[in-house]
């Protein structure tokens, strides 16, 4: 077992400390190795910082991330409890609520980007229902609750708010991914005692008044993994961007995942597409970390 | 939850759900007997609706063929089925290069996390748990924090843009999960056997090949669903590691897209055939794919 180990640690974390090490140079085009360090030091990530693009980029992927982790979790929780709760057909309709989990998310951005396509998909039905100015979806620039507004020279380069088009590619990654939060949710609600349940019920319980001190705090343990496992998979979202809008107009849609990519290829910076990744691998480190760690911990006691 | 939850008991419990139901059956519960219930199934119903939603506008517009336009999410009036003619002739040569990469990768990275996982589990040595959430780790990291280095890495060695190039990526990057899988299992397989075969003078790695491996196949179906599905479903690793030759289906469809020339019929017929294979897994082996959901997240 020793090679295979020592070679995810060399891809994992020496891989990591060499992108560390490229963001922190002057590497800039792929074909020309300039690994002395760029000074002052870290100036790339200040240049980063600054760039309309980026600060377009943190702002999606923070309002994506938020509204796909409540949709997902939430719809995920609901979902559970229905089909805990069904008497007839429990399998076909957990089998059909988790099935988008086994696609790709090219297929799934092929499809929502047909359903949601400005001149097609609803709107053609929003249209025969007299609609006159349906939504424009993923080209929508409109940014939603901005609370701040880009002025001149000020740090601040983007509307700060809820980019519509982005709703478009939420939906599709929480119908995705809300039957992976309903399967983790069903194993958490098989292993609630029945008797707790009974004698709460006996006690003259109502079915909110379980579902508020018994059921919800025991499913709490589910909720952080869905909330960590989700998070990891929206924060370094690539794929889905890609297949239904890529950028978008003003990078309205953009994300870092394709920041990191454009920056290799087509923009010749590997140093600032080091640094985006790193951005984002600490990003995730902040909750995975503390979150692997409490495992380990409970692990360590139960064993 | 209370620490991993292990395979062997969640393998089970997808068969314990129909079990359970059939009891209910028997005792002529067999529908909804008062509002709660029925409300439950209306919900369901309607939920069922918009998850389906998609799939049938997949299908649908696959079936219109080629030849449809105005963009109508309506039933097709006729099937034309030139439109997998032509996302076959697309997609045949980017289909079995992703067979190539994933049937491989899934069967190195298996039995590689296998052994991992054994040792892990079997053989507690000082910071065996210190390296296992190290590993974990690895599960976590958004790959675009080691995408730069490893193409680097790749060329310098002669292998981007080969399949071997990205067998190997696939098999690396998907040891965590495979090792982490393969670990919870054996954690259900009583000591007394590998304590057994070691007092029968078998080593270590006799151990593994003669006692565990035969006893690992629920094991090695879970870790192989999920590794086939995550290698299939790939996209970020295939379009940066392979190049035009060898890239994997997600990418010719993406490629497709852009494709003024080609519309959308022939999309999603394409899309249907990269679907095929991971949905036919997933409904062929569902119990275990739900039952290894649960399981393979670190709780």
């Amino acid at each position: 077992m020793a090679p295979s180990i020592v070679l995810t640690f060399v891809f994992v974390y020496g891989f990591i400390g060499f992108s560390g090490f490229i963001s922190l140079s002057q590497w800039k085009r792929p074909t020309r190795q300039d690994l002395t360090l760029r000074s002052p030091f870290g100036e790339t990530y200040v240049e980063m910082f600054k760039e309309q693009r980026f600060q377009a980029d943190m702002r999606n992927v923070v309002v994506f991330t938020v509204l796909f982790l409540i949709l997902t979790v939430a719809g995920g929780l609901v979902m559970a409890l229905l089909v805990h709760h069904l008497v007839i057909a429990k399998g076909l309709f957990r089998t059909v609520f988790l099935l988008p989990y086994a696609l790709s998310f090219i297929v799934t951005g092929v499809a929502f980007r047909w359903i949601f396509n400005p001149s097609s998909g609803i709107n053609v039905w929003l249209g025969d229902l007299g609609i006159d100015n349906p939504p424009k979806w993923s080209t929508d620039t409109t940014v939603a609750f901005a609370i701040s507004h880009p002025s001149g020279d000020g740090f601040w380069q983007i509307d700060l708010g809820i980019p519509l088009a982005l709703l478009p590619i939420i939906i599709a990654a929480a119908w995705q991914l809300s039957g992976f939060a309903m399967a983790m949710y069903l194993a958490g609600l098989a292993g609630i005692p029945a008797e707790e349940l009974e004698a709460s019920s006996m006690d003259g319980a109502s079915w909110f008044q379980q579902l508020r001190h018994i059921i919800l705090p025991q499913l709490w343990p589910v909720t952080v993994t869905c909330l960590i496992l989700l998070l990891h998979t929206s924060l370094k979202i690539f794929d889905l961007v890609v297949a239904m809008s890529g950028s978008g107009p003003g990078f309205v849609t953009d994300v870092p995942g394709i920041y990191v990519y454009d920056m290799m290829g087509r923009a010749n910076r590997y140093d600032k597409g080091t640094a985006a990744a790193i951005v984002l691998l600490l990003t995730a480190c902040v909750f995975v970390v503390p979150y692997l760690i409490r495992v380990y911990r409970k692990e360590g006691k139960s064993a | 939850m209370t620490t991993v939850v292990r395979p062997g008991l969640n393998a089970s419990s997808p068969a314990a759900v129909p079990a359970g139901h059939r009891r209910r059956r028997r005792a002529g519960h067999w529908r909804p007997r008062n509002v709660g219930q029925w409300v439950v199934l209306g919900a369901c119903t309607l939920l069922l609706v918009y998850f389906a939603f998609p799939v049938y506008v997949i299908i649908s517009t696959a079936l219109k063929g080629p030849g449809a336009t105005g963009g109508s999410l309506g039933l097709p009036e006729s099937i034309d089925m030139s439109g997998f003619r032509l996302a076959w002739g697309q997609l045949k040569g980017n289909l079995w290069n992703s067979v190539q990469i994933a049937v491989p990768a899934t069967i190195i990275s298996c039995f590689l996390g296998a052994l991992n996982g054994f040792v892990l589990a079997k053989t507690p040595f000082r910071g065996a748990k210190l390296l296992f959430i190290l590993m974990m780790v690895g599960m976590f990291i958004p790959f675009q924090a080691v995408i730069i280095p490893l193409f680097i890495f790749l060329k310098t060695l002669g292998l981007q843009g080969t399949l071997v190039g990205i067998i190997a990526v696939h098999v690396i990057y998907g040891l965590p999960f495979a090792t982490l899988i393969m670990r919870n299992y054996y954690v259900t397989i009583p000591d007394g056997i590998v304590e057994a075969a070691t007092v029968d003078g078998c080593g270590l790695i006799s151990t593994f090949f003669r006692v565990m491996l035969p006893l690992s196949i629920p094991g090695f179906v879970v870790a192989g669903i999920f590794q086939f599905t995550n290698i299939w479903n790939d996209f970020l690793f295939g379009l940066i590691v392979t190049s035009q030759a060898t890239w994997p289906v997600t990418v010719r469809l993406n490629n497709l897209l852009g494709d003024t020339s080609v519309d959308y019929g022939t999309l999603m017929a394409g899309a249907l055939m990269v679907a095929a294979p991971t949905v036919l897994v997933y409904i062929g082996l569902g119990r275990y794919f739900i039952g290894g959901l649960t399981s393979g997240s670190v709780k």
